[in-house]
């Protein structure tokens, strides 16, 4: 039984450079930013920033822990608010935190995420609309 | 340059049906580190009601990232991709999508905004099985970053 205010378990996710560069394969995102130091400084950024469809990836991963059933997530929607950014050598670490935010007539619960680096949120509006754990 | 107004309502034509693999799957779940047995084990799928593994929730960005390429890459849009940036991005999923599925993905443009001088194009992404069942919808907000004040 969950109840609104419920939180699920946070979790901590490192990221380092390889990941990024596993994520383009797999993905077909082989956008440079994601993987060239030289290319994302060329165009602005600060130094190589992850896919933000890899933080979305993590950022789920507290809901699909948390109810076991990846396909118990009917929606999940984002916004991309600020790049994270990887170093080499070294990591970023996406901090994860979820609440429940609902429960509606259907029985399906509204998740609403956290997702920081450093302290600093790298997703807005991150919510999953779930079938919750029995 | 503004994307014309026009573009809105813009259908593109069904992509090539995908067929989506076990191996596809799982080298997915590796790439962002996820150990869920759902994604690599049939077993262990079918024990949470799947007829076969599934994917994870964003896994169906593999088909709709290139399928919006239609939208970026046309000449007729005339966006200057070196200055596209991710904005949102939603998923309404009718079902796992999950091994064995042949897929196709309609895109339509579905609104076109300007804020704060950056241009906002939003799609959806229809994904269906080439028998016509849909599967998953996608959502993207695509930011065209304005000129540099």
């Amino acid at each position: 039984m969950i109840n609104v205010g419920d939180a699920i378990p946070a979790q901590d996710f490192p990221v380092a450079r390889a990941d990024l560069v596993r994520y383009a394969g797999a993905s077909g995102d082989f956008n440079p930013i994601h993987w060239n130091e030289r290319f994302a400084k060329s165009v602005g950024l600060p130094d190589v920033i992850a896919h933000g469809m890899f933080t979305m990836a993590t950022a789920v991963r507290v809901v699909t822990d948390w109810v076991g059933d990846p396909g118990a997530v009917v929606e999940y929607g984002v916004r991309f608010t600020r790049p994270v950014v990887v170093p080499d050598p070294g990591n970023a670490t996406i901090s994860v935190s979820g609440s429940v935010r609902a429960i509606r007539d259907d029985g399906l619960a509204e998740v609403d995420l956290t997702a920081t680096v450093d302290g600093q949120t790298v997703l807005a509006k991150a919510r999953a609309l779930v079938r919750p754990p029995v | 340059m503004p994307v014309p107004e026009s573009f809105v309502g813009r259908v593109y034509p069904p992509t090539e049906p995908y067929l989506v693999s076990r191996e596809k799957i799982r080298e997915f779940a590796d790439a962002i580190n996820d150990p869920n047995p759902a994604y690599r084990s049939a077993d262990a799928a079918r024990g949470l009601g799947h007829p076969d593994v599934v994917a994870p929730p964003t896994f169906p960005i593999v088909l709709t990232l290139t399928a919006g390429h239609q939208v970026l890459f046309d000449p007729e849009a005339g966006i200057d991709y070196g200055r596209v940036v991710h904005g949102e991005q939603r998923f309404e999923h009718a079902r796992p999508v999950r091994a064995g599925d042949q897929l196709q993905v309609v895109v339509a443009v579905d609104g076109i905004r300007v804020a704060a001088g950056n241009e906002l194009i939003t799609t959806r992404s229809e994904v269906r099985t080439t028998d016509g069942e849909l599967v998953v919808t996608a959502f993207a907000t695509i930011v065209v970053r304005g000129p540099e004040k």
